[in-house]
């Protein structure tokens, strides 16, 4: 994998009202939901609708990121803008959102990086390129890899389906 | 080995003598819940179905719910669209329960499926809502997932990759003081476990303070467990859980009771006095910022909100009315009140705690989820402060991220809405009235 560029650090807890407030609730189209990413994080929300931000960069969380709604809305927005999410932790909905949706999430329990930073990820560890440090990554859940493989949770179902009698 | 409640009850739902945490099962569905979000579900249902061949048709609809509670009645015509989309989409595939914007049968999903017996001891319910949780009170193990999985549930009838979680016992011991309820239990449990704290795990709730605690109660427990980051939070069945679902949601049919095994493993036991709890208040802008009243009280309020599928069902509706009646709501201060079902808003209504609610100044909404989550009537203004029973409290949460919410029950709301303040219900002016 290219390096990525940390391009937006946030803290402990940051729920789907943050990453996607309700407000923005009735919008669920993926081709549209990626207008309201961060909405109320004003600057990053700017840089993102304004194509700065170049496709596989990161965010960079801290623990228990998605946090809260159940909304997709909230994995769609990201995963729209191409966007790789290095958390030390992610909760239990977003994280099975994500990997249904094909979002690029990598569960570091020890990360430490900032804005600007360059990152490096392989062989089971992200390398902050900038500092020097490496931190190990937990492995997603084994019986997830089937979704990732399928290319998604639709594709996947739909094999399912069509395995099965009609 | 012994197994814990969430554990018996996925073993007989997956036909298994013995499962173990960690486990990987897909369990059968019970019960699947949706709500406008739904609009989103049909959409990824029907892309499964693209390009197979096969019509697109649900598993099962009478293992279906669709209830329109988010915005209601419609705010904008993209809503009412949405919402439009549905009612074409449950009358297409046979969904009997469900429930439309009605002042008969509608209200918000999670009072709904509990008032109408839509769930039962030992079911696997899954919602597209995080507070699907609130299930567990009635003793099903009942979880929010996003829209493709639910997309996914509609197409198998079954939910994929579901790790048989670790269980924290909760026992809650002692009885609760006058003024002290349900809800400030859930915030103080929640302040000690920290927002992440039972992150992939689920609570079982035990203890004297549960066997006495009614149906009403129990579902506030369940509600908020997922504000601890738990998947579930569940109170293995007992006479009261037979009491409700007989008497009050008209169930009929056999009910499965079982418990945890008594050698059964827990992650980790909390063992809770209430006799001692004080009324505790969420603090902006996390669920686990809980402080005891005495640490927040006085400060000022523009709003103050009762209601939402946490904290709108009779009782609470009732405490606030004792306390409010012949009461004014202070000058400045909104007092808006949500009821969490139109069973509920007119029982209420019955019994005149509405008509004492509104003559002290309170406003009555529709029964909905609008304002808890910022996305119909009740926004705040830009550095206001408001005062609600809903859930969370997080920023932006009440729809502007420069106000501030705090959560409590709906005693400390109907207080506070006299003074127009964070007030103490113990305190001399209140005591009397709102004692249970």
């Amino acid at each position: 994998m290219a390096n990525i560029k940390v391009v937006f650090k946030v803290g402990d807890d940051v729920s789907t009202d943050i990453i996607y407030p309700g407000r923005f609730m009735a919008t669920v189209l993926p081709t549209e939901t990626p207008a309201f990413a961060f909405a109320d994080s004003a600057e990053f929300n700017r840089r993102l609708k304004s194509k700065e931000i170049p496709a596989g960069s990161a965010i960079v969380a801290g623990k228990n990121f998605g946090c809260g709604s159940s909304r997709e809305q909230a994995v769609s927005c990201l995963k729209g803008h191409d966007l790789v999410i290095v958390a030390r932790n992610i909760a239990r909905i977003f994280l099975q959102s994500a990997i249904n949706l094909g979002l690029n999430i990598i569960i570091c329990p020890a990360i430490q990086a900032e804005e600007g930073d360059e990152l490096e990820i392989a062989g089971g560890q992200v390398r902050n390129l900038t500092s020097g440090q490496s931190y190990a990554i937990e492995p997603l859940p084994k019986a997830r890899q089937a979704i990732i493989d399928a290319g998604g949770l639709v594709a996947y179902t739909r094999r399912l389906l069509l395995a099965a009698k009609p | 080995m012994g197994m814990t409640y969430v554990q018996k009850l996925l073993a007989k739902a997956c036909g298994r003598p013995q499962v173990a945490v960690g486990d990987v099962l897909e369990p059968a569905v019970s019960l699947a819940m949706s709500h406008e979000n739904g609009a989103l579900v049909i959409n990824q249902f029907n892309e499964i179905y693209q390009g197979t061949g096969r019509e697109a048709k649900v598993w099962d609809p009478d293992r279906i719910a669709f209830i329109l509670d988010h915005r209601v009645p419609a705010e904008t015509a993209k809503t009412a669209t949405n919402q439009k989309k549905i009612r074409e989409f449950v009358a297409k595939q046979g969904i009997r329960k469900f429930h439309d914007i009605r002042g008969d049968v509608g209200g918000i999903c999670h009072q709904i499926l509990a008032e109408n017996g839509y769930v039962r001891p030992g079911f696997v319910v899954v919602g597209t809502d995080s507070h699907t949780t609130t299930h567990g009170a009635m003793g099903a193990f009942a979880f929010g997932i996003g829209a493709t999985e639910m997309a996914s549930v509609w197409t198998l009838g079954k939910i994929l990759n579901v790790e048989v979680p670790g269980t924290i016992k909760v026992v809650v011991k002692g009885e609760f003081p006058e003024n002290v309820y349900p809800k400030d239990f859930i915030l103080h449990l929640i302040g000690k476990v920290t927002a992440e704290g039972a992150n992939y795990k689920v609570f079982e709730f035990h203890g004297e303070a549960i066997r006495s605690m009614s149906t009403s109660g129990r579902l506030v427990l369940s509600n908020m467990s997922v504000e601890a980051g738990a998947t579930a939070g569940m109170v293995p069945p007992d006479a009261e859980t037979q009491r409700y679902l007989r008497e009050e949601a008209g169930v009929q049919s056999a009910l499965d009771m079982f418990g945890p095994d008594p050698d059964a493993v827990y992650d980790r036991v909390i063992e809770i006095d209430v006799s001692q709890l004080e009324p505790q208040i969420a603090c902006p802008h996390t669920v686990d910022n809980v402080k005891p009243i005495g640490a927040v009280a006085g400060i000022k309020l523009q709003q103050i909100v009762i209601g939402s599928c946490t904290n709108g069902r009779l009782d609470d509706i009732e405490t606030a009315a004792r306390i409010l009646k012949g009461q004014r709501v202070a000058d400045g201060t909104r007092l808006l009140i949500f009821p969490a079902s139109w069973r509920i808003y007119r029982e209420a209504m019955k019994r005149g705690a509405i008509l004492d609610l509104a003559t002290a100044g309170a406003v009555i909404c529709n029964p909905g989820c609008g304002p808890c989550l910022g996305i119909h009537q009740g926004a705040l203004g830009d550095k206001e402060v408001a005062l609600a029973t809903t859930n969370r409290n997080f920023k932006g949460r009440m729809g502007n991220p420069n106000a501030e919410v705090y959560l409590c029950s709906a005693a400390v709301a109907a207080a506070s809405a006299i003074t127009g303040a964070i007030t103490d219900p113990r305190t001399a002016a209140v005591a009397s009235k709102g004692a249970r």
